[in-house]
């Protein structure tokens, strides 16, 4: 098959489960006539009709509480966020009905749905649009917390977070939507709570999730060049996190740093480095090392943009930093 | 003090119910009444913990608009939910379970007086935010639409009934749900509970325009204000909103005007309310109405009222026994239906 953009996989995905299941409908700002402010959604609103692909009014809580409801009673809404950060506004019905309704009714009722869009750094969007809103749900109990980083991973992953019977937060990237990637014919799924061994090494383990994925294969292929041998692995589930994976590579490089986009304080990194501390303490030859995003607003300026996500050369000096150590 | 509003007047003649009506809708406001005064004392006692929203006073509207429903159709509740939960069906002793934390709960003893959920039943919930259930609500609504004009299911007719008070019609919740409902001619019932207070701040210093069902004539929606003491008053006005919703013919907003007759919680002092305000409507108690109303007519007879009373009394005592002997849940069960199973 032709290479494959991103924002394209997302939308068969969509497409391909809206047609195997007809409870399966989409809901959001923007979605159906206009298609999407990524256009994730184009033509399908055409294709599957206004109550399948509902144009809502600007009101998040109150749609995103609308799909609660939805899937309360058997439909298995997908939720576009036009900018995952818009979801602050629904952070109520996110967290204390998505999240925790399930285990309050004693599991009287399951909450099959999915929260998708865009989050991360752009470029110059301001403060507001640049949010990394995984690190402010992770606490939330109930969620299932995902993102992709390819188109391959971007199909596979929202077809099954579709099928689960769970709400699943699912984080694409802003920057990553017209990345392009030869797709297989047939049909596949990837799973949510496995995380992917990019490149397998010896060295050092990259633990690493998103755009920063790519960031962090840039520093590889800069570090393979000066003799380095890194693990990259693409976290892909933030919540469970895949401590399988993550264990085993421990065992094999015993060196762990971590690289992720949200803000150090209270981030991703901060709950992996807790809980490989309590984990595989033993195994380390290293204090676990967190690259994070600076803990401020993000900037418009493009150059305190930039300033403030973990670039690949910071990756790469930090690897370098690592393996002088004398252990 | 509030100012007190005009009642609406209402024909008694629009909402004639048989004997037998009457009697399962009185059967049904006696058991809201006794399951909560049995409550205050399993609070006082130590034996109920939290808050507990009693609903005293406000048998009307739950009896007046649930018992017009079908099985399957929706009620989606606050946290003010109990008597809610006894009108759809769910049996006393798994609602007094709930409140005593055991496993045979209707939340499995995970819920407690603000959560209580029961999906054989409906009940969307238990919802303790002030209006996070109304979206909820108009997710059920729409599902029902969605099966009906989506999906070609004909029999997809169901109706949702979502209750809360008028504290709740200041916030955004409310004025964004009930412009989609309207905007897509969903089949929901708002029915709001005013009984003029939050917890101490009254309705006329919170509210820009008290007249709570007039905010549905913005949003093109049909709203009707009724005697929320008047249980026949309030079935009248649910009777029709729920023939409209049924038929594809839209949103009701119905405002009821009612009153607790305890404070907002069993943890809430009541010092603001006066005495002459209490009293006042306290010579309205919707239960002694409906009575008078039943007898006056040579509906019933005193004797098969009285039976009823007995009965409910004997349901409530043996549902506080059931929920004494019923197990805790199971410590090793801590993490279960965080996730579905399946």
């Amino acid at each position: 098959m032709a290479d494959t953009l991103l924002f394209n996989a997302l939308r068969e995905a969509v497409d391909e489960e809206m047609g195997r299941d007809d409870t399966v409908f989409v809901l959001g700002e923007d979605v159906g006539v206009y298609g999407g402010s990524y256009k994730v959604t184009k033509g399908l609103y055409e294709k599957y009709g206004e109550f399948r692909v509902l144009d809502t009014p600007i009101a998040e809580n109150s749609f995103t509480g609308m799909a609660v409801g939805a899937a309360m009673t058997g439909l298995r809404p997908i939720i576009e966020g036009m900018n995952m950060g818009f979801l602050l506004l629904a952070f109520n019905q996110i967290a204390n009905n998505a999240g925790m309704l399930r285990y309050t009714s004693g599991g009287n009722y399951k909450i099959p749905m999915v929260i998708r869009g865009p989050g991360g750094v752009g470029r110059q969007l301001g403060a507001e649009h640049s949010q990394r809103l995984e690190a402010y749900f992770q606490a939330v109990p109930g969620l299932k917390i995902v993102a992709c980083s390819t188109p391959y991973n971007a199909k596979g992953l929202l077809k099954s977070a579709i099928r689960d019977n769970n709400p699943v937060l699912f984080f694409e990237h802003v920057l990553l939507y017209n990345l392009k990637e030869d797709l297989p014919d047939h049909e596949y799924l990837v799973p949510l709570d496995q995380a992917e061994v990019v490149r397998p090494g010896e060295d050092v383990t990259l633990l690493t999730y998103s755009r920063m994925r790519h960031h962090a294969m840039q520093a590889a292929k800069k570090l393979e060049q000066k003799g380095f041998d890194p693990e990259v692995i693409d976290l892909i589930s933030l919540k469970p996190l895949d401590f399988d994976t993550i264990g085993a590579s421990i065992k094999k490089t015993h060196r762990v740093i971590v690289v992720e986009e949200c803000m150090k304080t209270g981030g991703i990194g901060a709950e992996i480095v807790a809980s490989i501390n309590d984990r595989f303490f033993d195994e380390l030859d290293a204090p676990v090392l967190r690259l994070s995003s600076q803990d401020i607003p993000t900037p418009y300026n493009g150059k305190l943009e930039s300033l403030t996500i973990v670039q690949p050369q910071k990756i790469e000096e930090a690897v370098e930093k690592m393996m002088a150590l004398q252990i | 003090m509030a100012q007190e509003r005009t009642l609406p007047v209402f024909n008694a003649t629009d909402a004639l119910v048989t004997a037998e009506e009457g009697l399962t809708i009185y059967e049904d406001m006696v058991l809201g009444r006794y399951f909560e005064d049995k409550c205050a004392e399993m609070y006082y006692r130590g034996r109920m913990f939290g808050f507990v929203h009693l609903y005293n006073g406000q048998e009307a509207v739950s009896s007046g608009v649930i018992k017009c429903l079908r099985t399957d159709d929706y009620v989606c509740s606050t946290y003010r939910d109990h008597v809610h939960a006894l009108s759809v069906g769910v049996p006393a002793r798994n609602v007094m379970a709930e409140l005593f934390g055991k496993e045979t709960g209707c939340s499995k003893g995970r819920g407690g007086s603000m959560h209580l959920f029961s999906a054989e039943h409906n009940l969307l919930g238990g919802f303790a935010f002030i209006g996070e259930g109304i979206p909820v609500a108009l997710g059920a609504a729409f599902q029902s639409h969605y099966r009906r004009n989506a999906l070609g299911d004909a029999a997809a007719d169901q109706v949702t009934a979502c209750f809360f008070g008028d504290g709740t019609t200041n916030n955004g919740q409310f004025f964004e749900c009930l412009n989609m409902a309207a905007l897509w001619q969903l089949p929901i019932i708002f029915v709001v509970e005013n009984n003029k207070w939050a917890i101490g701040m009254a309705h006329d210093r919170a509210s820009s325009q008290t007249e709570i069902y007039k905010k549905a004539s913005v949003f093109g929606m049909t709203g009707v204000e009724v005697d929320g003491m008047d249980v026949l008053a309030v079935r009248g006005a649910a009777l029709e909103a729920v023939r409209r919703a049924r038929a594809g013919e839209g949103p009701t907003l119905i405002e009821c005007l009612t009153y607790r007759f305890r404070g907002h919680s069993l943890a809430d002092p009541d010092e603001l309310r006066s005495k002459e305000e209490k009293e006042e409507w306290l010579a309205r108690d919707p239960l002694k109405r409906f009575e008078t109303y039943l007898l006056q007519q040579n509906l019933v007879k005193g004797s098969d009222l009285k039976a009823i009373r007995d009965r409910i009394q004997t349901l409530v005592d043996e549902a506080v026994t059931f929920a004494e002997q019923s197990p805790e849940p199971d410590p090793s069960e801590l993490y279960r239906y965080i996730f579905a199973e399946r």
